[in-house]
């Protein structure tokens, strides 16, 4: 079984290693401040006993206050799993660090959430649209797009 | 004496013009041989279907006519009435001229094949080196057409026409000489003539070797990448359509019935049979060779450039060249007579060698460092 | 002295009969050679994830059939597994056997397929590809016998399945299972030892382990690789964690593996099948008791499955009304494209078709 990782110790060892990262870690996932993302994205890959090497889905939320960025890793060794989250606050030109460099799963799924939501991924080796054309204006899947 | 000389004779005697008993029994000739192979391409194209759905467990074309034997008459009818499509940034001279010379040297390869005992159209001396000469026409005709074409995908194909087809031409010239070696001769005539026991017998490993590589002077599969319908969409005959099309389709059956008439010559027996009338053994060989290149389209599938010239070259040729060197010490030491002691040699010879080769032959290289 | 050469750009096109759907390549080769490779797709975005948050969740469930269309019935077991776990839905016993006997039955056509269709990427016109289907009529008839529909199924609901199988599907099914493995040892028997075959698979497009890793790979890519990662077996779902099965998996990582991996887990899943029929309950609801507009509790879940294709995994956001807030749906065969340029540099035009006919993709899901 994979089991869900107990986040309330996680972001504890996280708080201890980066400080001011971890804004919340009840309700089953772990929510991060983005300007930490790739610190924690790599203490959480090579830490012993964490070693969250492969990451699944990588997708946004749009509420509309805020954008929320959900990833979902599995350590494949220790067979767990966790959730980690961010927010971006405002609509013009929210952006977030890329985590390409560290899980190159991260490539395609940032360009998809670019093209449609419109946040971008800062660091990426190559942040275009992805499922529309170039030149097509908006971004669909937003909530006050239709 | 060939029948056509005959047929001349006769008309000298009757005391025709001079011009009209030389031209006459050429014309004569000539209407024939086109009628045959018309209606013999016509009966492939609908047996190489049927034959591709039997083994690939359907039933094929059954519904034009009684089993379906007038598909390719509509398929034919189909294709000549489609618009002419010549792309724009196309060389217009060269996209028209490339289907003509793809087909014609393919028509020409029929003056040279003996029907029948002195039924053929003429009795070259040299008859299968021009086969082996006319035949290399149409290579330029392909490159043409992959080049007037001005399309990447047919470019790509010309590129590896050349390679493949002037590749695979020395291994097939090497297995002819080792026929007339046997025959004494290079006229097709004599080559049939001198078949006591088929040649097949006489020189499996030749026969393997000029089957293999006329297979690819054909682009049939498993060497069809000029035409790799999953790879490069058609190859040179991507942009064809209409009657252009039509030649080239028609040069395709017409290479494969040339080609399958030849191996029929050289290795098979030409007419030679008993109780039945020779022209009708000679279109039973054809067909019997020609299933086994439906045969081997159906079920083998398709080796990669490099491969494919690494097979010609370090696989063929060697063979190719030990197996001249046999028969000709064969022919030297052994007495007249002794056939069936070369028979045993030579099979002998090629399951050693086929063995030895294939252990220590690797398929082409793989990953390039970029 | 060097030759001044100039790359050639060439665009395996979004209209090519080898892609397996409208995906264009576009290529850069030196002579047959492939220098660089970009994968540009979006020639088949319908805006799934955008259309469901105006539908109720019942009315996604044929949204979702067309994801992967080759393998719709795994597609709506995922999406119906998120919103159970969602809205707390418990699914009758007899409708969980029947789920997994059809996600088996998916998965075995959905690998013939594939594999098929690897095959006449290699170039042997069409052979395999009729025989493999000779057996895949027979499932599609199974299907058509319990939905009416051979190719986009709509055949689960939150809460079990729409109908229990008329009374001619179970001897059908077991005389489809009785014969089915002697026309798996055929295909072995008549393809795997093939010279030709062997030549243009084994060593092409290698996928190393920690690669496979890294792009997050999954199904039998990663296991092809040398990972032995199979959600049935590491994270059991519905009651997979009853039956007893192996999980194979390959060393080299290349196409002959991939082929190899997607030929063992057919196998595997007849095993599977034979099992669930066995230990079926006779009788019983085949749908839990759900309202046609019900409304899940605020929340958000992911639900996740092995598809024959890899990981399926559904992200819905509700927010207590009758359609979903958000939509979110993990595709594996976009995910499993990310390497494509490790894959395939260094090898020649011929290979490449290969290659991507062993990745085994369907545009459906990759664009949604």
């Amino acid at each position: 079984m994979t089991i869900a990782v107990n986040t309330e110790e996680t972001g504890k060892k996280i708080a201890e290693a980066i400080p001011g990262s971890v804004i919340s870690s009840d309700k089953g996932s772990l929510t991060v401040d983005s300007k930490a993302l790739a610190q924690v994205s790599g203490f959480l890959k090579d830490t012993p006993g964490l070693e969250f090497d492969y990451l699944t889905v990588l997708t946004a939320v749009d509420y509309l206050d805020y954008f929320e960025v959900v990833y979902r890793l599995v350590s494949l060794k220790h067979n767990q799993s966790l959730i980690m989250k961010t927010r971006v606050y405002g609509r013009d030109n929210p952006a977030v660090p890329s985590v390409t460099g560290t899980w190159r799963a991260a490539y395609y799924q940032e360009r998809e959430i670019f093209d449609l939501l419109g946040i971008k991924f800062d660091g990426h080796p190559d942040m275009r649209r992805l499922l529309l054309w170039e030149g097509f204006a908006g971004h669909p899947l937003r909530r006050d797009y239709l | 004496m060939t029948l056509l000389d005959q047929f001349q004779l006769m008309l000298k005697g009757l005391d025709w013009p001079e011009w009209a008993v030389y031209l006459t029994p050429a014309i004569v000739g000539i209407l024939l041989i086109i009628v045959f192979v018309l209606t013999i391409v016509i009966v492939f194209i609908w047996w190489e279907r049927r034959l591709i759905s039997r083994i690939q467990i359907r039933l094929g074309p059954n519904r034009c006519g009684p089993e379906g034997i007038f598909q390719p008459i509509a398929t034919a009818v189909k294709i000549l009435l489609k618009e002419d499509i010549v792309p724009d940034k196309a060389d217009k001279l060269i996209h028209f001229i490339a289907p003509i010379t793809v087909f014609v040297p393919i028509l020409l390869i029929f003056a040279v094949m003996p029907f029948d005992q002195g039924a053929i159209l003429v009795d070259l001396n040299v008859g299968i080196i021009y086969v082996i000469a006319i035949s290399s026409i149409s290579v330029i005709g392909i490159f043409m057409a992959a080049w007037g074409s001005g399309n990447k995908y047919s470019y790509i194909a010309g590129m590896r026409s050349i390679a493949q087809m002037v590749s695979y031409e020395i291994p097939v010239v090497l297995a002819i000489v080792g026929i007339a070696l046997v025959a004494g001769s290079f006229s097709m005539l004599r080559i049939v003539e001198a078949q006591s026991i088929p040649f097949i017998l006489l020189q499996p490993l030749g026969f393997l070797i000029f089957f293999l590589g006329s297979l690819a002077e054909m682009n049939r599969s498993p060497f069809d990448l000029l035409e790799a319908d999953s790879e490069i969409v058609a190859g040179y005959h991507i942009e064809y359509s209409g009657m252009k099309f039509a030649m080239f389709y028609l040069g395709e059956y017409g290479v494969a019935l040339a080609y399958a008439g030849i191996i029929t010559t050289l290795f098979l027996g030409g007419w030679q049979g008993i109780l039945l009338p020779p022209v009708l053994w000679f279109v039973i060989k054809i067909m019997l060779v020609f299933s086994v290149i439906v045969w081997m389209r159906a079920t083998l599938p398709r080796m990669r450039v490099d491969q494919l010239m690494s097979f010609a070259w370090k696989f063929l040729l060697p063979m190719a060249v030990i197996n001249l060197l046999l028969v000709a010490a064969e022919v030297l030491v052994l007495p007249a007579g002794m056939l069936w002691v070369m028979v045993l040699i030579n099979f002998a010879m090629a399951a050693v060698l086929i063995l030895l080769w294939s252990r220590l032959f690797t398929l082409g290289g793989g990953r390039v460092e970029v | 002295m060097p030759i001044k050469t100039e790359p050639f750009y060439l665009n395996v096109g979004p209209q090519h009969p080898s892609t397996h759907g409208v995906f264009r390549l576009r290529l850069e080769l030196d002579g047959e050679v492939v220098t660089d490779v970009e994968p540009i797709i979006g020639y088949l975005h319908r805006g799934i994830e955008k259309l469901a948050e105006s539908r109720t969740y019942t009315q996604v469930i044929p949204l979702t059939d067309r994801l992967d269309y080759l393998a719709s019935m795994t597609d709506n077991v995922a999406y119906c597994m998120a919103v159970e776990k969602l809205a707390g839905i418990k699914v009758p016993e007899r409708a969980e056997y029947i789920r997994v006997i059809f996600s088996e039955l998916m998965r075995i056509s959905s690998h013939m397929m594939a594999v098929g269709f690897y095959l006449n990427d290699c170039g042997a016109f069409f052979t395999p590809v009729l025989y493999m289907w000779r057996e895949r009529e027979k499932i599609i008839d199974l299907f058509d016998m319990v939905c009416g529909q051979r190719l986009l199924y709509n055949y689960m609901r939150v809460g079990g399945v729409s109908q229990d199988p008329p009374g001619e599907f179970w001897p059908a099914l077991k005389k489809f299972l009785a014969e089915m493995p002697r026309y798996i040892g055929e295909y072995n028997q008549l393809i795997k030892q093939n010279e030709i075959f062997l030549a243009r698979s084994k060593g092409v497009g290698v996928l190393p382990r920690d690669t496979a890793i890294n792009i997050g790979a999954s199904g039998p890519v990663l296991r092809a690789s040398g990972v032995k990662w199979d959600i049935r077996k590491m994270d059991p779902y519905s009651i997979y964690d009853r039956f007893d099965f192996e999980v194979p998996t390959g060393e080299a990582g290349d196409c002959y593996d991939r082929y190899w991996v997607r030929i063992l887990e057919m196998t595997q899943s007849l095993r599977i099948i034979e099992q669930a029929i066995s230990q079926m309950p006779a009788g019983g609801p085949v749908c839990a008791d759900v309202p046609q507009f019900f409304r899940p509790p605020p929340g958000e879940t992911y639900g996740y499955i092995e598809a024959p294709k890899g990981n399926l995994g559904f992200y819905i956001v509700s927010d207590g009304s009758i359609a979903p807030y958000r939509l979110h749906i993990y595709p594996p065969t976009l995910i499993n494209i990310t390497a494509l340029k490790d894959m395939m540099v260094g090898w020649k035009v011929a290979d490449l078709i290969v290659i991507f006919g062993s990745m085994d993709v369907v545009l459906g899901e990759i664009d949604r």
